[in-house]
């Protein structure tokens, strides 16, 4: 893996069995990111962007091919040590916030910081939630905020262990335009100042627009990869 | 592994979720609290047996033989300066001149002295002073009130009458129960010869209770007087003996009642496993969540781990402070059954080991469930959907730990493996079946689901297999429940019946009067006849002992500590009589029997199956007996089925006829009578004419048999409480969890215009069918215990009371009805938005 890449996926390919009958939802699949580099995966319902996600973050076993991340191969990984290397090395944020519903803003963000047994992680939470405009509501429950306020906390969780790589899945998928719009400027703008790299799953082609690489996904395959798009037009 | 943090986590996730993991804890509360009261009411009658013991003996050794005591013991007694009182005690009929009522006793003649430790507490006080030397008697205060008898009237004991001092209302080491079929009457010893009762025939029992001097170390008697005293006749008891054997019987009770405990604790924890259950399945997603960012499959799962130990500790805990309550209440439920007061004290022993009891069972039971929680994939946090590729292994190894669990328990409680393996394949059993129909019923109506039924119908039936479905928790539960209440009321009325069986067929006897001296048997029975009772029998009876078995004496016997026959059948007094031809409750089974013994030819005697299997003895085999000092020669020329049951004299012996005619013997005559009045009036008339005569009532014995039995059931029942309110809790709590389920479903079909009558019928229907099955299942599983029972152990026909069955069915039903529509209270009564946000 040349010292530049980040993220380096090899022929990776994902069947799921059922019965007597299986489904190929990625084939073959290869490509790079550089380090700090963005990175959106575009494409239709079905074409196997989540899954390539999954997979890249080391949530779910390839059936072929292998993953590396930061150096390191995940396919031989137990599942602890997968465990190990999100919680070093990644950050995630979830189309539907996927916050601890029973935990408050706070100790969501905590968590990263807790398992890896950082000294004042509640200092460090309370610094980032100020910085995502939530200082005044790190004691509320999830269900007392709004979307754009879960999805704030969720940024903040994300980038409280200052992951290398940042997963985002549809990140503004269940906002409205506005607040999206305000989710998508929060994330490239604290992923710049970080030096994070950023792998986004997302519909918005705007949104993709932003980032400095887009991979188009059809039918389990890497339809195009376009470096810099902005440039490029 | 941050251990903290992981309690921190299972804290914070709890705070929102306190009431849901206390409910269903809450389960194992009245498990534990059964648990601590029997063990600390158990631990606490051991100590007062402890401190107890030469009371309860009331003297430090006692010896007792059925024929008159060798002199050779009271000198041997006297050579080691023992202080010693002797008793004569018999069964014999008491007369109250008063009213003339007659009732049999059991007549203890008493030489001062007795007890020696302890009292025989009397009302009014010290009563019993004296009473040696004097000419007045004490009656048990049952016996002076069922006869309106007071301090100072006279009761009539064979041909003396004597000045009741007072009344009886403890002796040293008899409970209240043991006194209920004769109830005791005191006597000075010196009055006994006067009474006229002393008579060759009457069965009695002669004892002299000894104290040991000062500087006698009661060591001692293990190493010198235990070994001479084997070597007599003579049965004995020393206050070790005495403490070990009232130990044990005591033990096996409260085991027993452990064990009814325990099963209540099982209950519960099925009840923890199913919410359990419920509850992870709703935190999947927070796991997943965890352990995207990093949080591994067993850090997940100890959070949740800890959960169900902190919230089994406080469970635990809630029990046994229960439990400390709940045992104030023991002592005066089984004063009856105890030859001790029982004090009440907080015995720590027994909520510690209650506590950690809980906490295991608790975690055992709830470790299924927690373990899948290693296994939830991350993937669930980006795809709800997604399903692991392996799913998840039953995890047998647990379920291997909770039989385990189960079997050591119920061996401790016990103490024989035998038993306790029937107990926990019996449970397992139970479970099964539950289980078996609660899988049944989800397959069959997937398998014939009625489409193109009505509405509610549909969705009522879908509720029975849809994801998160209660089904199987429900039945398993509530149908456990169901069994064991049904199975304690079938075996009390199997038992009762049975009872009821034998008196109320008209052409039995049921009355008894035995102890009638061959010289009086005439007028005895010209007697009866005169009065209008009918002479349903008569017969003959000889008292004889065992001399030799198969050619081995019997000190021979007794000195071989291989041998299979009992010290107790070498002992006893065999009461035997002798005819032509056999009873209709016996059958012969081996051997041949002939009624009448052919001169120069064996004698041949038959003998009870059974009895003569303990003996070890089988057809052919010799037998000697000492017929009042005459060597008898018999050989065992065959062996006898008996129904003991029926209520008519039973022999384990039974000679022919042309042997024992002439040897000394006294008679039973069967007589049957109509009403109360008359037995009492026959009873005076007997007992006037011939007080060596003893009667028995059988419809007294019936009642009084019904009266034990009453308490005994009161006691099951009271036990029984604890399992149908667990079960009843869990119910509560199954259904109270799966409100966060259905509210959902509920309020999804409301705002898409389903009316109210649509999700109560819903909702009925769905339980109706759950409290159905789980209630007729526990019952079905009620009657073929109750089958076995009556099988195996009564010897008798099940004749099930389908009318007590059927109530059963319907509370049971309406109960799990109204439970599970109280659930949807809410989604009745208010705005469906406002439930969705407030849940």
């Amino acid at each position: 893996m040349p010292q530049n890449s980040i993220l380096q996926v090899s022929n990776l390919t994902k069947t799921y069995k059922s019965g007597e009958s299986s489904l190929t939802v990625l084939r073959n699949v290869s490509f790079e990111v550089n380090r700090g580099a963005s990175c959106a995966i575009v494409g239709p319902s079905g074409s196997g962007k989540t899954t390539l996600l999954g997979l890249c973050a080391g949530l779910d076993n390839p059936s072929e091919g292998s993953v590396m991340l930061n150096g390191i191969v995940l396919d031989k990984l137990s599942e602890d040590e997968k465990a190990k290397v999100r919680n070093q090395h990644v950050g995630f944020i979830f189309q539907n916030f996927n916050l601890l519903p029973t935990l408050t803003a706070l100790e969501n963000v905590m968590i990263p910081l807790e398992l890896q047994n950082r000294s004042h992680p509640r200092k460090r939470a309370m610094e980032l939630l100020e910085k995502v405009g939530l200082g005044d509501r790190v004691k509320h429950y999830p269900a007392q905020l709004s979307g754009g306020e879960q999805q704030r906390v969720s940024i903040a969780r994300a980038f409280a262990n200052e992951p290398a790589i940042l997963f985002a899945d549809e990140p503004t998928g269940n906002l409205d335009g506005e607040t999206g719009a305000t989710i998508e400027s929060l994330i490239l703008e604290l992923n710049k100042t970080a030096g994070t790299t950023l792998i986004m799953v997302t519909h918005d082609l705007d949104l993709a627009k932003r980032t400095d690489r887009v991979i188009t996904m059809k039918n389990g395959k890497v339809y195009t990869d376009s470096l810099r798009p902005l440039q490029t037009q | 592994m941050n251990i903290s943090w992981l309690f921190k986590m299972a804290l914070r996730d709890s705070r929102t979720n306190k009431g849901r993991l206390l409910l269903f804890m809450s389960s194992i509360v009245l498990g534990i609290g059964a648990l601590v009261a029997i063990n600390s009411f158990g631990e606490n009658l051991r100590n007062q047996i402890e401190n107890e013991a030469k009371e309860l003996l009331g003297a430090d050794l006692e010896v007792s033989s059925r024929t008159p005591i060798n002199d050779k013991v009271r000198a041997r007694f006297d050579s080691l300066n023992f202080e010693t009182s002797e008793e004569i005690s018999f069964a014999s009929m008491a007369y109250f001149p008063k009213n003339g009522g007659t009732r049999l006793v059991n007549v203890r003649a008493l030489e001062s002295g007795f007890p020696f430790y302890g009292t025989i507490e009397t009302n009014p006080v010290n009563g019993a002073d004296g009473i040696a030397n004097s000419n007045k008697a004490l009656a048990d205060q049952t016996l002076m009130l069922q006869f309106d008898a007071l301090p100072g009237d006279s009761v009539k004991i064979g041909k003396v009458s004597f000045d009741i001092a007072a009344r009886v209302i403890k002796v040293p080491g008899r409970s209240a129960i043991t006194t209920t079929v004769a109830p005791p009457v005191f006597i000075p010893f010196k009055s006994m010869e006067a009474t006229g009762l002393l008579q060759l025939g009457s069965r009695m029992n002669y004892k002299i209770y000894a104290k040991y001097p000062d500087n006698f170390d009661p060591k001692k008697f293990d190493t010198f007087l235990k070994p001479w005293l084997e070597t007599t006749d003579l049965d004995f008891d020393d206050v070790g003996q005495r403490k070990e054997s009232i130990g044990d019987a005591y033990s096996n009770l409260t085991g027993f009642l452990n064990l009814t405990a325990f099963v209540a604790l099982i209950l519960g924890c099925v009840g923890v496993a199913g919410s359990v259950s419920i509850y992870i399945k709703e935190k999947v997603k927070s796991v997943a969540v965890l352990r995207c960012l990093g949080a591994t499959g067993k850090q997940a799962m100890a959070i949740y781990l800890i959960q169900v130990v902190i919230m089994g500790f406080i469970g635990s805990v809630i029990g046994a402070a229960l439990g400390a309550g709940i045992q104030f209440l023991l002592p005066g439920l089984f004063s009856d059954f105890l030859p001790v007061t029982v004090g009440v004290s907080l015995s720590y022993s027994s909520i510690i080991q209650g506590i950690l009891l809980g906490v295991i069972a608790a975690l055992l039971f709830a470790l299924p469930p927690l373990l899948r929680i290693r296994k939830v994939s991350p993937l669930k946090a980006i795809r709800a959907s997604f399903e692991s590729e392996t799913t998840a292994k039953s995890p047998y190894f647990v379920y291997f730990l909770i039989l385990i669990f189960i079997l050591s328990f119920s061996w401790i409680q016990l103490d024989n493996l035998f038993r306790a393996a029937i107990f926990t394949a019996g449970l397992l059993i139970a479970f099964g079946v539950l289980a078996g129909v609660a899988k049944a019923i989800i397959w069959l109506v997937r398998r014939f689901f009625p489409t193109g039924s009505s509405f509610v119908l549909r969705q009522s039936l879908s509720n029975l297999y849809r994801p998160n479905n209660q089904t199987l928790i429900l039945i398993v539960t509530i149908g456990l429940g169901t069994a064991l209440i049904a199975t304690l009321l079938i075996s009390q009325e199997l038992l009762v019946d049975k009872l009821k069986f034998s008196s109320a067929s008209t052409d039995r006897p049921n009355m008894v009067l035995f102890d009638i001296q061959s010289n009086q048997l005439d007028s005895v029975e010209k007697l009866v006849t005169t009065s209008n009772f009918p002479v349903l029998g008569q017969v003959p009876i000889v008292t004889m002992r065992l001399e030799s078995v198969k050619g081995r004496s019997a000190s021979e016997l007794r000195a071989d500590s291989t041998s299979e026959v009992s010290d107790g059948m070498l002992n006893r007094e065999y009461r035997v009589t002798y005819r032509d031809s056999l009873t209709d409750a016996e059958e012969i089974i081996e051997g041949k029997w002939n009624g009448k013994h052919i001169k120069g030819e064996p004698i041949y005697i038959s003998m009870d199956e059974g009895f003569a299997e303990r003996m070890d003895v089988t057809v052919g085999d010799e037998l000697v007996f000492n017929v009042q000092g005459a060597l008898m020669k018999t050989t065992l020329g065959s062996l006898r089925k008996i129904d003991f049951q029926r209520v008519t004299t039973n022999f384990l012996v039974l000679f022919p006829e042309g042997v024992l005619e002439n040897a000394p013997k006294f008679h039973v005559i069967l007589t049957r009578f109509k009403n109360p009045d008359e037995s009492a009036a026959l009873q005076s008339k007997v007992v006037a004419a011939y007080p060596n005569i003893s009667i028995i009532d059988l419809e007294l014995v019936l009642n009084t048999v019904d009266e034990v039995l009453g308490k005994v059931s009161f006691v099951i029942q009271f036990m029984a409480f604890f399992s149908i309110f667990t079960g009843i809790i869990v119910l509560l709590g199954s259904v109270l969890l799966s409100k966060y389920q259905r509210i959902q479903e509920s309020v999804l079909l409301r705002t898409l215009g389903a009316q109210r009558h649509h999700i109560i019928r819903i909702n009925l229907l769905e339980y109706l069918i759950l409290g159905s099955l789980a209630a007729l299942t526990g019952i079905f599983i009620a009657l073929i215990a109750g089958w076995l029972l009556a099988w195996l152990s009564f010897d008798t026909v099940l004749t099930p009371n389908l009318l007590l069955l059927l109530i059963m069915y319907l509370a049971i039903t309406g109960l799990t009805i109204l439970i599970g529509l109280s659930n949807s209270r809410d989604v009745l009564r208010k705005p469906p938005l406002e439930i969705l946000r407030r849940e």
